[in-house]
């Protein structure tokens, strides 16, 4: 396993298109929110600081963090796809087979790495979710602090999820660019199936069923935060409650994209002559 | 004699086209066998059945006496095919330091594999300022790097200078010096003839011929002549039992094929004890390239 990821590695951050792209979308993230932790003088008018307003108490600041650090994840598809276009246009996927790798390993290759980047991309986000709330946060107790951290856990799943998919399209049509175009059609798909099923049933039985579409079921996994920030704020208004956390059936329907798409792409490969 | 690699009954289709059609042969440990065919005779989807990178349609292969799997046998084997295919953006070294992450060899072999290659100056370049001609030899000495016990090359002179063919030649002919089995794929006769002991000769997916190069080129030759007289000379010939056909070319060179041997002196005093005067004669056995174009035009 070492092997394959040490290979992958070694292919990755020689390359300074993907070193970059990588740099953006696992520490830029982290930068930002640290920024903005940061007390913030605009231009002597007045002073703006998030963690006044509470935004950064414990426990809903790993739904924050989690939700803000995950939209970057589109800089590190394009890593995913390209790794894979790459491998294609320079036809050293067919070198690397004649070398001894077999085409299990190539796809473990790949998946092994997006499970080790997303993995890394949840350690930071641990570290400096939990050292901004501990700075800012008006509760220290240890229970409070770690209430809510399975916002982690669906992080890395949903990482783990939406390269897998990225892995999929990219084996499927061996170009970078196009790869990325298939993710915004399946995007448009998405929202078409549950226009048509809306309009069927009823927006209700829809949405139940989008649910299980996999871009969507990603989605679903960490909810926008911003109404459960201000819920926080407006404890009374109940016509603002809604279902934000974490359920452990979601996190099986995107496990399961997420098998599917590294199965896929194997077998692909598999029937591929290259 | 150790059995490297057998072949049965292999047969590649792509779609209604069979690129392949139901091919066997054996290679031995040892020897140096080319593939001869044609461009689109089979020889590279061949190569790239063995290689795991094509799939095959119908029969077997097995490397090794079948002690192991395709996969872990490649190990074993050093293969190019066609083009150099290695990390533009990546240097000589990293290159092959790739190469030996997935083989799983040590890494100290690639000063001296470069070494036989002569690319130790620019081990540090990289890969996407190589020539193709070096490029070609980068990948000659990725495929050295676990001291393979038999070399594939597919077309390793394709599209390079004089120089660069004469390069690449020379390192294989030291490579099989050392007794590396090679099996090269190729459609330049001369450079299979040079270099290969063995031949397996294919046209759209059929094998025409399988064995010894000199047992390929076994007729007895024929002559090239001319005379005073030609009229009288081909009439005679073809009365001559030792004659097989017999053709007169453009520039009225007559062209007698031999069907038992002959000498060149003896065929000379025959020809004066019949009064004819030879202007031009010249006795030659057929070259590869005929051979093949015999073997290959009419089937």
């Amino acid at each position: 396993m070492f092997r394959l990821l040490n290979l992958e590695l070694q292919k990755l951050l020689l390359n300074r298109a993907s070193r970059v792209l990588i740099f953006i979308s696992f520490i830029l993230p982290f930068f930002v929110i640290l920024l903005s932790s940061l007390k913030i003088n605009v231009f002597g008018f007045f002073t703006l600081e998030l963690g006044e307003l509470g935004v950064f108490n414990f426990p809903l600041i790993w739904h924050l963090t989690t939700f803000f650090a995950s939209q970057f994840k589109f800089f590190f598809a394009i890593v995913v796809v390209s790794m894979i276009g790459n491998e294609y246009s320079n036809k050293t996927i067919k070198q690397n087979l004649i070398d001894g790798l077999s085409k299990k390993e190539f796809i473990l290759s790949k998946f092994y790495t997006i499970v080790f980047f997303s993995l890394i991309s949840t350690i930071l986000i641990f570290f400096i979710t939990l050292s901004i709330g501990l700075y800012y946060s008006s509760y220290n107790e240890v229970s409070i602090i770690f209430t809510n951290i399975e916002f982690l856990l669906a992080y890395f799943v949903k990482l783990v999820g939406f390269f897998s998919l990225c892995l999929f399209f990219g084996m499927l049509v061996k170009r970078s660019a196009f790869a990325l175009g298939f993710l915004f059609i399946l995007f448009i798909a998405e929202w078409i199936a549950f226009g048509i099923l809306a309009w069927k049933f009823n927006s209700k039985t829809a949405e139940s069923i989008q649910n299980f579409f996999p871009l969507k079921s990603m989605y679903k996994l960490i909810d926008e935060p911003f109404q459960r920030i201000t819920m926080s704020k407006f404890p009374d208004k109940v016509n603002l409650a809604y279902d934000y956390s974490v359920h452990a059936y979601e996190i099986i329907i995107v496990l399961g994209w997420t098998f599917l798409f590294v199965f896929l792409s194997y077998k692909l490969l598999k029937r591929r002559d290259l | 004699m150790e059995t490297i690699l057998k072949i049965e009954n292999l047969t590649k289709k792509f779609g209604s086209l069979t690129a392949v059609n139901n091919l066997s042969f054996t290679i031995k440990k040892g020897n140096v066998y080319g593939i001869l065919g044609p461009n689109g005779s089979g020889k590279s989807t061949t190569l790239g059945i063995v290689l795991n990178v094509v799939n095959k349609t119908e029969g077997q292969f097995q490397w090794f006496d079948g002690t192991m799997t395709t996969h872990e046998a490649l190990k074993h084997v050093g293969a190019i095919i066609e083009r150099p295919n290695f990390y533009p953006y990546m240097t000589a070294v990293q290159n092959l330091k790739l190469v030996c992450k997935i083989k799983g060899v040590d890494i100290s072999k690639i000063e001296e594999k470069l070494e036989i290659v002569g690319l130790l100056e620019r081990k540090h370049s990289k890969f996407s300022t190589f020539s193709l001609g070096m490029k070609q030899r980068l990948a000659i000495a990725s495929a050295l790097l676990n001291d393979p016990q038999i070399l594939i090359l597919d077309e390793p002179t394709n599209g390079l200078d004089p120089q660069g063919i004469h390069q690449i030649r020379e390192i294989i002919k030291q490579i099989a010096a050392k007794g590396t089995t090679i099996l090269l794929a190729s459609h330049l006769l001369d450079e299979v003839e040079k270099v290969c002991s063995h031949v397996v000769v294919l046209r759209k997916g059929v094998k025409l011929y399988s064995g010894r190069v000199d047992a390929m080129i076994s007729t007895h030759g024929f002559f090239e002549v001319t005379s005073n007289n030609n009229s009288k000379l081909i009439e005679l010939l073809e009365n001559h039992n030792a004659f097989g056909t017999i053709k007169v070319n453009d520039n009225q060179m007559i062209t007698a094929h031999l069907n038992e041997p002959m000498l060149s002196e003896d065929f000379n005093k025959f020809m004066f004890d019949n009064q004819i005067i030879l202007t031009h004669l010249v006795q030659r056995k057929e070259s590869l390239e005929e051979q093949f174009l015999q073997l290959t035009d009419h089937n």
